[in-house]
């Protein structure tokens, strides 16, 4: 057994990680938010969202459903990602490979966590999901597949620390379709509901694709800067050229996602789809414009940008700050995707009185707490993840 | 077309029918039924014959899947929103406060010189032929049944809270029961009234302008369905663009 842990948790070589008062301290901080989160969580189970979350019968998804996607769309991208290295052979992206898949499964994790306390009778999954298998329901198929996603994700690592390549290769070929197939089933669970005409149509599970790989690459390099500057290490050639290289394909992933965002507001806004229309001028001159312009579109995308075209990825100082902002840019997509889909009810423009033109939805305070709860947690686990993993090295292979 | 169409088509007597274009009138002439109207959120999208609005998407043109095929169909300008219908699934099903399995909209049309006219819309799930809720829900909580086709939460103890089904109902028919801790909607009352011998829902029983009508579609002597076969009648359903193929008919008889 211990011979097993020690193939897996690696005892010398690596990088060490810094033990300072200030990282410990940040760690119990990060763990102290977790667990109000996973209190928070479990109340709101106990007591039923409708005392307890800003969720509605029109708005019957909130922002824990947003923070689920941002969470799996990150750990897809991260699998994407990793594949291009250790099982397409791309030396480049070879460094970065093994902290990409640990991450991965530290991002599906966070998402399942924060999922656990949005569906609201949670614990009747282990059962209803294999009694009452429906194969037509997306949702199914989408929980499922990131169940195995998960499973063999843990595999590939373990095949990864063990130094048995091959087998790794092997499974992270395995991950990368079935997260893919995940990741599209998540995208269809909006695009295939047919009575919700911002989400409909074919669009949603390309976009989820897409975005996954643009999230994996922006979510890497932020990671291992973050990484290299909390331990205090010096940064390998090999690593920054990696880092360089994701960079580069995180500017061509964020150019599709710009080309996407456009050619979506210029569809929405030229016709007049009910309820499309509508949702999206409540985003783009509406209730919704500050979390679409400040949010989606300059820290989302052009600031990105920017910076990374402008240091051609080779700062690594402004390569954290570019993906910091992204990441935080790329939260607000997901969350104006979820809430906006829902908010323009059934029956607009019938001549209704005292009827809402716009439903409205504010995150309560357990949801922030899980939110942040769920965040802390991913943290707390990267960091616990760079300790135990000694800087998630990667051996010539 | 538009309300204004609706509107005019609306006030065409029968000696002015020349008005309604060739390929409607053709399409009308050839399935023999009343006209009927398609009411989509302020627009009409078609003027399709009583059958073929029923049929949308059903295997056969003018057959109806199921028997009995329960159908509600409502006489939207009797209603005057005194909600008995809602007190009294309210009492038959246990409904809690926060939530409802019907409810009654009111719309406004403005006329000449300031007036305006006032309907009242009760509205209920529609027990659709194509239920976008039953397709996503990954336990088959629910489900559309066989014989009768009400669509209903017929093994809550499955349902995990995911709410995927009230994000695809068309008609936001549906909410979270917090104390079965399932979500809850109507079943024309299968549950508690018909399942029991009742020969209609709470609702239509409580009405006392006789808006809501229960009754079998498939039985040619039943009262919807000489409702819906009428002639001079103008048939609508709710939001036919999402493809759900609707069993609650809104007719101005």
């Amino acid at each position: 057994m211990n011979t097993h842990l020690a193939g897996i948790f690696p005892r010398s070589g690596g990088l060490e990680a810094r033990r300072s008062t200030t990282l410990t301290l940040t760690m119990a901080l990060l763990a102290l938010l977790a667990v109000a989160g996973i209190v928070a969580g479990i109340h709101s189970l106990v007591a039923g969202h409708e005392h307890t979350f800003g969720v509605s019968r029109g708005v019957p998804w909130g922002i824990l459903i947003a923070t689920y996607v941002f969470f799996v769309v990150i750990s897809t991208g991260l699998c994407i990602v990793s594949s291009i290295g250790h099982v397409f052979g791309f030396k480049e992206f070879m460094p970065i490979a093994k902290r990409a898949v640990f991450l991965s499964i530290v991002n599906i994790s966070t998402g399942f966590l924060v999922i656990a306390f949005e569906i609201e009778s949670s614990w009747r999954m282990v059962v209803g999901n294999v009694v009452g298998a429906n194969l037509t329901s997306n949702i199914w198929w989408m929980g499922t597949l990131y169940g195995f996603y998960l499973v063999l994700m843990v595999v590939e690592f373990v095949m990864l620390q063990k130094g048995r390549h091959g087998l790794a290769s092997a499974c992270g070929l395995a991950v990368l379709l079935t997260g893919i197939a995940a990741n599209s089933n998540l995208g269809a669970v909006f695009g295939l509901l047919n009575g919700q005409w911002f989400w409909q149509g074919p669009y949603m599970p390309i976009y989820f694709v897409t975005s996954a790989a643009t999230s994996g690459a922006v979510a890497i390099i932020f990671y291992t800067v973050l990484a290299y500057k909390v331990n205090g290490w010096q940064m390998s050639e090999a690593m920054k050229q990696s880092l360089g290289s994701v960079a580069r394909l995180a500017v061509l992933m964020l150019a599709i996602i710009v080309f996407f965002t456009f050619w979506r507001t210029v569809a929405g806004v030229t016709g007049s789809a009910p309820g499309r229309h509508e949702a999206l001028l409540a985003l783009l001159n509406g209730p919704y414009r500050f979390n679409f312009w400040a949010g989606e579109v300059l820290l989302g995308l052009v600031l990105p940008l920017v910076l990374l075209l402008a240091t051609r990825g080779r700062n690594i100082n402004v390569l954290f700050v570019a993906t910091l902002i992204a990441m935080v840019g790329m939260f607000f997509m997901r969350y104006d995707l979820v809430i906006l889909g829902q908010l323009v009810p059934p029956y607009h423009g019938m001549g209704l009185v005292d009827y809402p033109e716009f439903y409205s939805y504010s995150p309560t305070l357990h949801e922030q707490l899980v939110v942040v709860g769920g965040a802390a947690f991913c943290g707390l686990f990267f960091l616990l993840g760079e300790r135990f993993f000694r800087g998630h090295l990667v051996d010539s292979h | 077309m538009n309300d204004k169409d609706v509107q005019r088509r609306e006030e065409l007597g029968p000696d002015r029918r020349q008005e309604i274009s060739s390929l409607e009138r053709r399409a009308l002439l050839k399935l023999g039924f009343a006209i009927s109207g398609v009411f989509l959120g302020g627009s009409v999208l078609s003027l399709v014959s009583v059958r073929k609005a029923d049929a949308a998407g059903a295997p056969v043109i003018g057959g109806y899947p199921y028997n009995p095929h329960y159908t509600m169909v409502i006489r939207e300008r009797h209603c005057i929103d005194c909600e008995l219908c809602k007190e009294a699934c309210v009492k038959t099903n246990g409904v809690p406060a926060y939530g409802y399995r019907t409810t009654i909209l009111e719309k406004r049309r403005a006329l000449e010189e300031g007036k305006f006219e006032t309907t009242f819309m009760p509205v209920l799930c529609n027990h659709c032929n194509n239920p976008p809720c039953v397709r996503v829900c990954p336990t088959t909580a629910t489900w559309k049944d066989k014989t009768t086709g009400i669509v209903g939460i017929y093994r809550p103890s499955l349902c995990i809270g995911c709410k995927t089904c009230m994000t695809a109902c068309p008609y936001n028919a549906r909410y979270f029961n917090e104390e079965r801790r399932a979500i809850d909607k109507c079943d024309f009352c299968f549950a508690s009234r018909l399942s029991k011998g009742e020969k209609t829902t709470a609702c239509a029983a409580a009405c006392p302008a006789d808006v809501r009508v229960f009754g079998n579609l498939a039985d040619h002597g039943d009262r919807v369905y000489r409702l819906l076969h009428a002639p001079e009648t103008l048939i609508w359903v709710l939001r036919p663009e999402t493809g759900a193929v609707p069993n609650v008919f809104y007719v101005n008889t």
